[in-house]
């Protein structure tokens, strides 16, 4: 078992009054694509500049590849950050920007012109360091601010929200490219956003922050499928929720269980459903297109609501839309059950 | 090197904001804070007449010196002075201000707001001086009046006491002039600061409501201008009350606040009463600047 | 039912009252500018009896007006150095952080130019004579010094405020410790807010009477000397060519401070 590139041991930072992170643990492994996923002020982003040391733990350690990193500045640390505002320094040219770590280090002129045409290349501007920051387009600083980070090597590569500004194409293109320059470079990302779906197609491995702790952490996967807690499970796609007597007549315990809206089928009235399938009747209350799927509002006994989400693979919207009031059979296979903690 | 002070700095945020606060910080209580303390306790001490120094004894004696006849009668020419000029300031600076903030294209208003604020950026003595000129017996105000076979005109007004004098640079008449002239400046911009935050879609919907041009300006523009009007009217009154050089330079033996503090002061060396005198506007300033505050003024400024 | 539209065209009325305002602010700074060329030596009458230029000539042999001008530039000098150094610090501090009092500092750091110039100077006069410290040049920059720190603390807030505060941890995230980013980073920023606030500070200070009568021993600075003119007028033609020299002098800092202030605004804004 490697060293960690990131530890946080009993991580706390309180502004005040305010928990703006409250006694965390987290392990970040060497090499992978990990973010940080969570509403605002859920802590993610206090985690990140306390990675980077922009700001100090009130309690607890941080260490970098196990070198305790706690009290260092930032430009003590082998860390360096790509900023949602991207911070190119206005002043000096693109080159200048991105030769700056390796100016302050002493690096002599003709090996940072060097590196810094290796950068454009990778990052896709050849050519454009002569310019000023302000004639570059927002997708383009983004990627001088990438290409001024990386130049450093750093041990690992802090993002925070380095995609929320740019418009939905160029943001899904934006997420391939980052994705193969983390494979290409080989180094640690850390990746800091509040956009489940980015988080879920990028990372190797997710953790979901809420009021300053950590909910979950996993793959993709772990946390779609089998979401931990409640929190969870409603801020990473939508999710029903089922407790007490209800959930004890389906699956025989009252511990509230979530169940996603594409894991179930809508049955005939009475059919007959096939074993390992949890079942639950119910009367469709409203249907709504929506072109690739339809959604279904189910009403069940005992009066809960389930949303169900079926894909258009035969029907037409006639059909659909005129299942409203149909008696159905609800049923899901028992593994897509997730038992929530909380 | 560098590197561990820098860490050793970082790490330590008060130390940093003490050196960086320390030497301002220093200089201003010191010197300033200081200063004006020293002002404010000198204004309790007073004067021994015979002996023509300073006692350094607590007591009202001195304040109570202001409420003598001749010296009420300062306050009051001062004030009185400073509400006309202010009053004048507002009647012609609105049209101008008015005219940037609604009538000017992006461009013209460049130019405008230099026009403006490029008398502000010579001397003040100077453009006191140029109403010296302007206003000079032999001048150009009299040359004006004589080609126009009015200067029986002019002969009155200078004859009405209180206000009149020998001639138009020796009156308070012209140091009305002069003042309305010096601070027009600081009254144009706060009202076109004012009138320009105004949505044009207001006055839009005002004439879409049925008010024709008078009534929205009295409904929806004018109240919407008056923070701006009463930050101008700080600065127009505030300054007039403390200037001792227009009174000096175009004014008769009347005196004026500014006078009074600096004569006393001098050779009289009454250094209490003085004290004293400046803090009739120090007073008065700061109540004005809390109603002005209250009003929203301090939005405009 | 729609009245007729207002704000499309101004009326006669308001364009007049508008175009006056403009003379009536500009036109007297033109007439000192005629009168500076007059023959007549001993009175202000209009018409100009005649147009000269000797009286430039006379002026700039006057040994009075130059030392007086010299103390006039020695004292802003000074003056505006050291409100450079204490503005900026103040200015970052404030800007840097929260911390106790920081209203209070706010608000002291507006008074020297909020209150009166008279209540500056007589404060000062009355500490200066309390401690027995003799009025000479050092007296004279002091007083200037308090209101010109303002000046340069306001331009320089500002422009911190304006400046994007994520530049300063970038330069650190890239290996730059505080003095490093503050050489390559904070300096360029600021570089126009201490030029402007400086030249400002200097035609402020270079113009100012009412404290420096004050504050001032035997010494006579410039518009102390044109202030005696205008009490007990001697020298009229010359204190006419002094007067159009002045309006140069102090126009030109202030006017270039301006420009300044608004071309890097124009750049910094696109970069947010």
């Amino acid at each position: 078992m490697t060293t960690p590139a990131i530890r946080f041991e009993n991580v706390s930072r309180h502004f005040g009054e305010v928990k703006a992170v409250d006694n965390t643990d987290l392990e970040i492994r060497d090499g992978e694509f990990f973010s940080m996923l969570g509403p605002s002020g859920s802590g993610k982003t206090t985690c990140l500049r306390m990675i980077a040391g922009f700001d100090r733990p009130t309690a607890g350690h941080i260490y970098l590849y196990g070198q305790d990193v706690s009290d260092l500045p930032p430009y003590e640390r082998d860390v360096n950050t790509v900023f949602q505002d991207y911070a190119l320094f206005p002043h000096m040219t693109i080159e200048d920007n991105i030769a700056y770590g390796l100016m302050i280090k002493g690096v002599d002129k003709k090996e940072r012109i060097k590196q810094v045409d290796a950068m454009l290349d990778l990052v896709r501007l050849p050519g454009y360091g002569s310019r000023k920051p302000s004639q570059l387009s927002g997708g383009q600083r983004q990627r001088v601010a990438l290409a001024r980070a990386l130049i450093n090597h750093p041990k690992v590569l802090l993002l925070d929200e380095p995609l929320g500004a740019l418009d939905l194409k160029l943001r899904q293109q934006m997420q391939v490219e980052l994705k193969s320059i983390q494979k290409r470079v080989g180094i640690t990302f850390i990746f800091v956003t509040h956009d489940q779906e980015e988080a879920l197609t990028m990372s190797d491995r997710i953790a979901v922050f809420s009021e300053g702790k950590i909910q979950q952490v996993g793959t993709p996967s772990d946390i779609y499928e089998r979401p931990a807690t409640q929190f969870v499970a409603g801020f990473v796609g939508t999710s029903n929720l089922l407790s007490g007597a209800v959930a004890k007549r389906i699956t025989g315990s009252e511990q509230m269980f979530s169940i996603r809206p594409e894991k179930i089928h809508l049955g005939a009235e009475n059919s007959k459903p096939e074993k390992d399938m949890l079942t639950i009747d119910g009367v469709i209350r409203d249907v709504v297109y929506l072109g690739l799927f339809t959604r279904y509002l189910v009403e069940i006994e005992g009066g809960s609501d389930l949303v169900v989400i079926e894909q258009n693979l035969k029907t037409t919207s006639m059909d659909v839309l005129s299942a409203k009031g149909q008696k159905v059979r609800l049923y899901w296979h028992k593994d897509h059950v997730s038992h929530l903690g909380n | 090197m560098l590197n561990h002070i820098s860490t050793y700095l970082y790490q330590r945020p008060k130390l940093i904001l003490r050196l960086l606060l320390g030497p301002p910080m220093l200089y201003m209580l010191v010197v300033y804070l200081g200063s004006l303390f020293t002002l404010l306790v000198n204004s309790f001490f007073s004067l021994n007449d015979f002996t023509g120094l300073v006692v350094y004894e607590f007591t009202l004696r001195t304040y109570a010196k202001l409420f003598e006849a001749t010296n009420l009668g300062i306050f009051f020419r001062t004030a009185s002075m400073a509400m006309a000029v202010t009053l004048a300031d507002i009647i012609i600076a609105f049209p101008l201000a008015y005219y940037i903030a609604r009538f000017s294209s992006t461009r013209l208003k460049t130019y405008l707001y230099i026009a403006v604020t490029l008398p502000l950026w010579s001397s003040y003595l100077v453009r006191v001086y140029a109403w010296k000129l302007i206003l000079a017996k032999e001048g150009i105000v009299s040359w004006f009046f004589e080609l126009f076979g009015i200067q029986f005109i002019l002969d009155k007004l200078l004859s009405i006491p209180e206000i009149g004098g020998s001639s138009l640079s020796l009156s308070p008449i012209g140091m009305f002039i002069a003042f309305c002239y010096i601070w027009l400046p600081y009254m144009i911009v706060p009202i076109q600061t004012a009138l320009e935050r105004v949505p044009k879609s207001l006055i839009e919907a005002s004439s879409d409501l049925g008010a024709n041009a008078a009534q929205t300006f009295r409904n929806v523009l004018l109240p919407l201008a008056l923070p701006g009007v009463i930050a101008g009217s700080i600065f127009t009154f505030s300054l007039t009350l403390g200037d001792f050089i227009i009174p000096q330079v175009l004014g008769n033996s009347r005196y004026f606040i500014g006078q009074a503090v600096y004569s006393y002061q001098g050779t009289a060396g009454n250094i209490p009463l003085a004290a004293a005198f400046t803090m009739g506007p120090v007073v008065i300033m700061i109540v004005y600047l809390l109603i002005a505050r209250r009003l929203g003024a301090f939005d405009a400024l | 039912m729609r009245s007729k539209s207002f704000g499309d065209k101004p009326s006669l009325g308001l364009t007049l009252g508008a175009i006056g305002a403009l003379l009536f602010l500009h036109v007297p700074l033109w007439i000192i500018f005629l009168y500076s060329f007059t023959t007549d030596e001993a009175t202000y009458s209009f018409p100009l009896p005649g147009l000269t230029t000797k009286w430039f000539g006379v002026a700039l042999q006057r040994a009075d007006l130059w030392s007086a001008l010299t103390l006039s530039v020695q004292v802003a000098l000074v003056a505006t150095f050291f409100a450079l150094i204490l503005g900026t610090l103040a200015a970052a501090a404030v800007y840097r952080s929260d911390f106790f009092g920081k209203d209070a500092i706010s608000f002291l750091l507006i008074l020297p130019i909020a209150l009166p110039g008279i209540v500056t100077g007589i404060a000062l006069r009355s500490a200066i004579g309390t401690l027995n410290i003799p009025f000479s040049y050092w007296t004279i920059v002091i007083g200037h010094a308090t209101f010109c720190v303002v000046v340069v603390y306001n331009n320089v807030l500002a422009r911190f405020r304006r400046m994007q505060g994520s530049q300063i941890e970038a330069s650190m995230d890239l290996g730059a410790n505080s003095f490093q980013t503050f050489r390559y980073v904070v300096l360029p920023n600021i570089a126009t807010a201490l030029l402007a606030g400086g030249m400002l500070a200097f035609a402020l200070s270079f113009d100012e009477v009412i404290v420096t009568t004050f504050t001032a021993g035997q010494q006579a600075t410039l518009p102390i000397w044109i202030f005696s003119q205008l009490v007990r007028p001697r020298d009229r033609p010359v204190t006419n060519v002094v007067a159009t020299i002045v309006i140069l002098i102090t126009f030109l800092p202030i006017f270039f401070a301006q420009r300044i202030s608004s071309q890097s605004s124009d750049t910094e804004g696109e970069n947010k």
